[in-house]
């Protein structure tokens, strides 16, 4: 079986396998295996310490695992990379704290964000200052801000600040999203309404979403992963995942 | 930033004007005027106004790492010295067989100290655009190979701060040593003239005071254009959120190293105006002391402004001149109390706190619109 691997890596967007991450002796990642499609929307799920952050984390570049397999297409092996080429590559990340840039303007901040050229020099003189302001607009209409468009982002509301983030994640037009407890604090029609704007990205998107609120992730309506101590305790239909007596377990204690 | 473009061009265009004020009506004063008139500004003094505007090119330039990319160089005078020195270097070169020992090509301290040929480091400063060359390649290059590696290993905030301030005292203690080269504790002086110009005549006086006027605006209109750019805004943006912006795809150290050249370059060149005008460049020119003022004045003028650094240079620059005069002990209190009152009841400084002002009605049209929608 094992030389039919390669063939079928190709297939994933993402293939992790025997990940493992220790911090001082704790075990943030123990093994933890998973497989993302091209164009998938997947929700992981998992108690606090489960591993969903590091897992990012991994993802990104920002941590290095002490072993296992991360590969992007099948191919390109993201251990080796740091953040800024793994964002290159079109793996985009939204954090669980929003981290928009503050003092900047929201459409400054979609502007930072415009998948395009980012050396210092086409900084300077080149590209970003000649972005298309139209397709800025279509994301700002997207995420709902573009009546917003010139106030100084540390004024928005915490649901406004998540949607620039989410917005500004369109803009890398990114093959895979990362997204971090995207409803964190947010209100119920916020929540619904985030639910909505992922789905309709996760049309010609692959999007992986963190997230501890359940009606949340049952609005998704995709597959479901249960991360429990560092690796996968379950996987599939959120109704079969919810229902399973270890998930159960893990999540009311015993 | 807090306040419109518009406002922004209207700040810029209201400093270029005085900037351009201050170049043509001093000198006219300084000429026209007969002495003794209340007028009539002497030489003396267009030299000092001359200093404060070298010192405002520092200021800018450390307002261009400091104040839009969060980098706090506590070392910025070692760019303002080298830049100094290369100049000296030139300078001293001039001087010829007419130093006190006579000598064609060694400076009179190189005789003193029994050197029998000019140290390599000293070739080709007789020639006036080799030295402007290496008033912005040294500077330039230090801050490029040390950002390279402070930037490329991820040092920031303060262990940023305490590195540079390592390397201004490093670059002290080495210029104090005679064998250097570099003319030991007593440094470069006795000047004679640049280009065939006597540096004491009061004509050379004007031109290096609105040279340094002219440099002033350059640097201006070059930091205004970087930071106006998109590459401004993502060096607000790695001072605001430096890991956002690396997972934005970013390749943060390139900025910054790009930043640092370009501010240690301006910095080179303000040391360049500044000895010709004051006639000395000793080591004590990398004494921590002097990095750590730059950062004062930036401070009280407003980082993140480019115009606040000039203002607060002005400023600071005059007051030590008139306190050191005045009540001479007193000027370090003095500064101290500044930085500390700056600190707690002007963090903005005072340009930033101003253009804040300025734009109160437009923070509440955008509060009502908030409303609104």
């Amino acid at each position: 079986m094992n030389h039919m691997a390669p063939a079928e890596l190709t297939q994933a967007l993402l293939y992790m396998d025997g990940v493992c991450v220790s911090f001082d002796g704790f075990r943030a990642l123990n093994t933890l295996s998973l497989v993302i499609g091209p164009g998938e929307m997947r929700a992981i799920i998992g108690p606090n310490g489960a591993g969903k952050t590091t897992m990012m984390d991994v993802m990104t570049g920002k941590t290095r695992p002490d072993t296992g397999v991360v590969l992007y297409e099948g191919k390109i092996d993201l251990t080796t990379l740091d953040e800024a080429s793994i964002a290159e590559l079109g793996i985009g990340r939204k954090f669980q704290k929003p981290t928009v840039f503050e003092s900047q303007t929201v459409f400054d901040n979609i502007l930072l964000a415009m998948a395009g050229p980012r050396t210092a020099f086409s900084c300077l003189w080149g590209w970003r200052n000649h972005v298309d302001h139209a397709e800025i607009h279509h994301i700002l209409e997207t995420v709902g801000l573009i009546g917003h468009r010139d106030r100084l982002a540390a004024n928005l509301s915490h649901g406004q600040k998540q949607w620039l983030e989410i917005g500004m994640l369109l803009a890398q037009d990114p093959k895979l999203l990362l997204v971090d407890e995207p409803v964190a604090g947010m209100t119920d029609a916020e929540t619904e309404q985030t639910a909505q704007l992922l789905k309709s990205i996760a049309r010609d998107h692959a999007v992986i979403v963190v997230e501890h609120d359940m009606a949340f992730v049952r609005a998704l309506e995709c597959r479901v992963t249960c991360l429990h101590e560092g690796s996968v305790l379950a996987e599939g239909h959120i109704d079969a995942v919810s229902r399973d007596e270890r998930v159960i377990e893990v999540y009311l204690g015993r | 930033m807090s306040f419109s473009f518009l406002q922004k061009d209207r700040l810029a265009i209201v400093f270029m004007a005085i900037l351009a004020g201050f170049g043509v009506i001093v000198p006219l004063l300084n000429l026209l005027m007969p002495e003794g008139s209340f007028f009539h500004i002497p030489t003396y003094a267009v030299s000092l106004l001359g200093k404060y505007i070298c010192f405002a090119i520092l200021a800018l330039s450390l307002d261009l790492v400091w104040g839009f990319c969060g980098i706090l160089s506590l070392g910025h005078g070692a760019f303002f010295a080298l830049g100094g020195y290369a100049m000296g270097m030139y300078l001293m070169r001039q001087i010829g067989a007419r130093g006190v020992y006579a000598n064609p090509v060694l400076p009179d301290f190189m005789v003193f100290l029994n050197m029998k040929e000019l140290p390599l480091p000293w070739y080709g400063f007789s020639s006036f655009s080799y030295a402007m060359l290496m008033v912005f390649l040294v500077p330039g290059l230090l801050a490029f190979v040390f950002g390279w590696f402070a930037f490329r290993s991820r040092v920031s905030g303060v262990y940023l701060s305490i590195i540079t301030q390592a390397m201004t005292f490093a670059m002290m203690l080495a210029f104090f040593r005679n064998d250097m080269g570099f003319g030991g504790n007593n440094g470069l002086t006795d000047f004679k003239d640049i280009l065939g110009f006597s540096v004491q005549a009061s004509g050379t006086r004007l031109t290096l005071y609105m040279l340094s006027i002219l440099a002033l605006g350059g640097c201006y209109l070059v930091a205004r254009m970087m930071v106006q750019s998109a590459y401004g805004r993502v060096l607000i943006a790695i001072r605001d959120a430096e890991s956002r912006t690396r997972f934005l795809g970013y390749r943060v150290e390139h900025f910054k190293v790009l930043a640092f050249t370009v501010s240690a370059c301006m910095a080179g060149l303000a040391g360049a105006l500044y000895v010709p005008q004051v006639g000395i460049i000793n080591p004590s020119e990398f004494a921590p002391g002097n990095s750590i003022e730059a950062v004062i004045w930036v401070a009280v003028g407003g980082r993140g402004t480019l115009v606040g650094p000039v203002l607060g240079a002005v400023l600071v620059n005059f007051a030590k001149t008139w306190l050191t005069g005045a009540l001479a002990e007193f000027w370090l209190f003095a500064l101290g109390a500044l930085f500390i009152g700056v600190t707690l009841f002007l963090p903005k400084g005072i340009i930033g706190t101003l253009s804040e002002k300025f734009s109160k009605p437009k923070a509440e049209a955008d509060v009502a619109e908030e409303v609104r929608s």
